[in-house]
């Protein structure tokens, strides 16, 4: 056994309200530069929708993630190394920016210097890329912001497998949900595997996946095999930069900016523990239904006396052992089962896991037909199809979302009739295989969701510090050469990059 | 003329390689985050799967080509193949890796300089190094029918020698080429001049061949060894 910790994430999609506040303030600290302005570290999409990048869960298109070969072993899906060598001149399978979208600006100086003409000036789009005149902007960032386009173009939505999705096309019908998304931060991560550089790497005290700045070439492999497209090239520094878990705020013990500005409170921090010994073994489960399970089976328990000592014997500091006891993801992940991961059949263990949403019940039960399920409304009465969920989370076992949206209308249900009905409805909570100790805990951690409970990250320690008196004069983090935000061109083909902030 | 002769031949290729190794060895150093391959093809694939194939492997090939072609000694290849068959092998193989070159390299440069993506984020070194390319290759190919009218390896010789007289720091190696013809000194002179400005462009990123990946582990964790030992650690 050898134990590591990692700082996961888990986000809470019942209370997500789709205001962007996470993905603009990421975008305002980390990518608002010149090469990364189509880049979104965090972004959050409508869903069923094709997402950003388009279509970026489909890997026949993408070949990201892993795949197990006949013989069992673990191989990136765009291939073993030899093949990996042989795209590299041109990546037959990397996105392109109208993948994404191409970035533009308006010609806002146009309204204050246009001549006295008969017809109102108009600020006219133009590509942040090529400086050239858009005529027509045909994507952008969130293009499918609250079902933004057909239904045609929607449900191309891969989570749609196994689902009549004819159905959902109908306005009676529809449904929809938001999914921020950030980088998964995995425990087998694909991108590192595809790095012909060896630039990417998993930090072992936190599990952080960070590029080297410095070692990475370009070679944009990476773009291409991480399975949820949170890669991007910048066109500018001919590197590649992804979500960094904002870790100068995860080492002083603060939350990342997404989390801190969640205005839902949906998001939470803590300190997982697992046996890094199993990594392999759990990411090639055979069945891709096993994967959440044998995911689940690698996490290890923070009171296990066995556990504690082992993770003193690797060094982990006993600051960090107490986070992992009082850890909010922990409790979401593996004492209620509400989190559940985000496409586990890209074998990749991610580690930004989400609480499946409830949604309304259909309109069949509002006219009394409501299909119960014991004490419990039917969770196939829900409009949002489980089927659809499962797809998303658990690849395509329903019975982990069923039981992670059992759980939250239980625990509701056992709440109104106390509050409302002035009764201890146990039934409910015991149908749904909870205790009121356990229900009274998650009202605290759902509804409540204070700020020390959402966030429990322990600081890093004095004894990780690098020797600061070589670094004496220094400056902190910046993008490129130099001390300054910007940099400027220099002798060697340093090009100069611009900063600009977003929503101003 | 003979002044000329000796400084193209004699000093200027230790003014190239000296700034090529020392200006890359300076800029790794210096200025790493700017060592890159310096790839558009987010921007635009078009253009990619064929053109980069080709150039690079044409290029690969004409390479290695040229390195072991001309620093092999002639006393060490004479054991295996004669001077007359090697000339006729460098021809064919070079022939047929310069024309892949060359379509690719044509397919790049169009691409460069007409794709207003690539041709607005593209920086000057980018175009100047696909032109001085091209026209490096084409001096090597206009050179073939030139080697053509002498099969007895005689002028590939005098060109190895001069090679090899530079690598090894020995005085009169300009001398071996004084009487060769005109495109064989053209293509050494821009070839030493690729040299001489790589380190200012992208063409840095051939260093970082990244063959060390065929033997590394999937994964790479990165460890922050914990200590208060501070004064030890660098």
């Amino acid at each position: 056994m050898k134990v590591r910790a990692q700082i996961a994430m888990v986000l809470n999609l019942d209370k997500c309200i789709g205001c962007h506040t996470c993905s603009i303030t990421c975008k305002n600290v980390w990518t608002s530069r010149e090469g990364v302005e189509y880049a979104w570290f965090n972004n959050v999409e409508t869903k069923p929708g094709i997402g950003y990048p388009k279509e970026w869960e489909n890997q026949d298109k993408w070949n990201g993630g892993w795949v197990r070969t006949g013989a069992g072993k673990l191989v990136p899906r765009a291939g073993g190394r030899w093949r990996m060598l042989s795209k590299i001149f041109a990546n037959p399978d990397l996105p392109q920016i109208d993948d994404y979208y191409e970035p533009f600006t308006f010609d806002y100086q146009h309204l204050h210097t246009a001549p006295d003409v008969a017809h109102q000036p108009t600020a006219r789009p133009r590509s942040l890329v090529s400086g050239e005149r858009m005529q027509k902007i045909e994507w952008g960032p969130n293009w499918e912001e609250i079902l933004g386009t057909e239904f045609a173009k929607r449900s191309k939505d891969r989570n749609f497998d196994a689902i009549q999705k004819e159905i959902y096309g109908a306005f009676e019908k529809t449904f929809m949900m938001y999914l921020p998304r950030l980088c998964e931060h995995c425990l087998n991560p694909a991108c590192v595997s595809a790095c012909p550089s060896g630039a990417i790497y998993k930090r072992e005290e936190d599990g952080i996946v960070l590029i080297d700045q410095d070692k990475c070439r370009g070679w944009r492999m990476c773009v291409s095999a991480c399975p949820y497209k949170k890669i991007y090239y910048n066109w500018k520094s001919g590197k590649s930069e992804k979500c960094i878990f904002c870790y100068p705020r995860i080492e002083m013990g603060e939350p990342t900016v997404c989390s801190e500005t969640c205005v839902g409170r949906i998001r939470y921090l803590g300190v997982m523990l697992y046996d890094a010994d199993r990594i392999e073994e759990a990411a090639s489960v055979p069945a891709e239904k096993d994967l959440y399970e044998a995911h689940l089976d690698i996490f290890l328990d923070p009171f296990d006396a066995g556990v504690i000592e082992a993770a003193r014997k690797e060094g982990i500091p006993d600051s960090w052992l107490d986070a992992a006891k009082a850890s909010p993801v922990y409790k979401l992940a593996i004492d209620w089962r509400l989190a559940l991961p985000l496409h586990p059949e890209y074998r990749t263990l991610p580690m930004v896991w989400y609480v499946p949403p409830l949604s309304p019940i259909q309109s069949a039960a509002e006219r009394g037909r409501v299909g119960m399920n014991g004490q419990l409304p039917d969770v196939a009465s829900l409009r949002i199809p489980v089927r659809y969920l499962a797809n998303m989370l658990t690849a395509g076992d329903e019975a982990p979302v069923v039981r992670a949206l059992e759980r939250m209308m239980a625990m509701r249900a056992w709440r109104r009739a106390r509050n409302v009905d002035g009764v201890e409805d146990r039934a409910v909570l015991e149908q749904a295989g909870l205790t009121v100790a356990q229900a009274e805990d998650m009202y605290r951690y759902l509804a409540i969701a204070n700020y020390e409970d959402r966030f429990v990250i322990p600081t890093a320690h004095r004894e990780y510090a690098n020797d600061a008196y070589g670094e004496r004069g220094g400056c902190g983090f910046t993008f490129g050469n130099g001390c300054s935000g910007d940099s400027t061109a220099d002798l060697f083909s340093t090009r100069k990059t611009t900063g600009y902030v977003v929503g101003r | 003329m003979n002044y000329f002769h000796q400084f193209a031949f004699q000093i200027y290729p230790y003014i190239a390689l000296a700034v090529f190794f020392i200006g890359s060895w300076a800029r790794f150093d210096y200025a790493m985050y700017t060592w890159r391959t310096g790839s558009s093809q987010l921007l635009s694939t078009r253009g990619m799967r064929l053109g980069s194939n080709l150039f690079h492997i044409g290029i690969l090939a004409i390479f290695g080509g040229h390195l072991l072609g001309l620093l092999t000694p002639h006393s060490v290849y004479a054991l295996f193949i004669t001077a007359e068959q090697k000339q006729i092998l460098a021809i064919v193989v070079g022939g047929i890796a310069g024309l892949l070159c060359f379509a690719g390299l044509v397919i790049l440069l169009v691409r460069r300089l007409f794709n207003p993506r690539v041709r607005a984020t593209g920086s000057f070194g980018d175009v100047l190094v696909l032109v001085l390319l091209l026209a490096q290759l084409s001096l090597g190919l206009i050179s073939i029918p030139r080697s053509m009218q002498h099969l007895d390896g005689g002028v590939m010789i005098l060109l190895g020698e001069w090679a090899q007289h530079i690598a090894t720091f020995r005085a009169g190696a300009a001398d071996y080429i004084l009487g060769v013809h005109w495109v064989f000194k053209a293509h050494i002179l821009l070839g030493l001049t690729l040299f001489l400005i790589t380190p200012f462009t992208r063409l840095v990123h051939i260093w970082s061949l990244p063959l060390s990946y065929i033997w590394r582990p999937y994964q790479i964790v990165r460890k922050r060894p914990a200590t208060l030992d501070y004064g030890r650690r660098a």
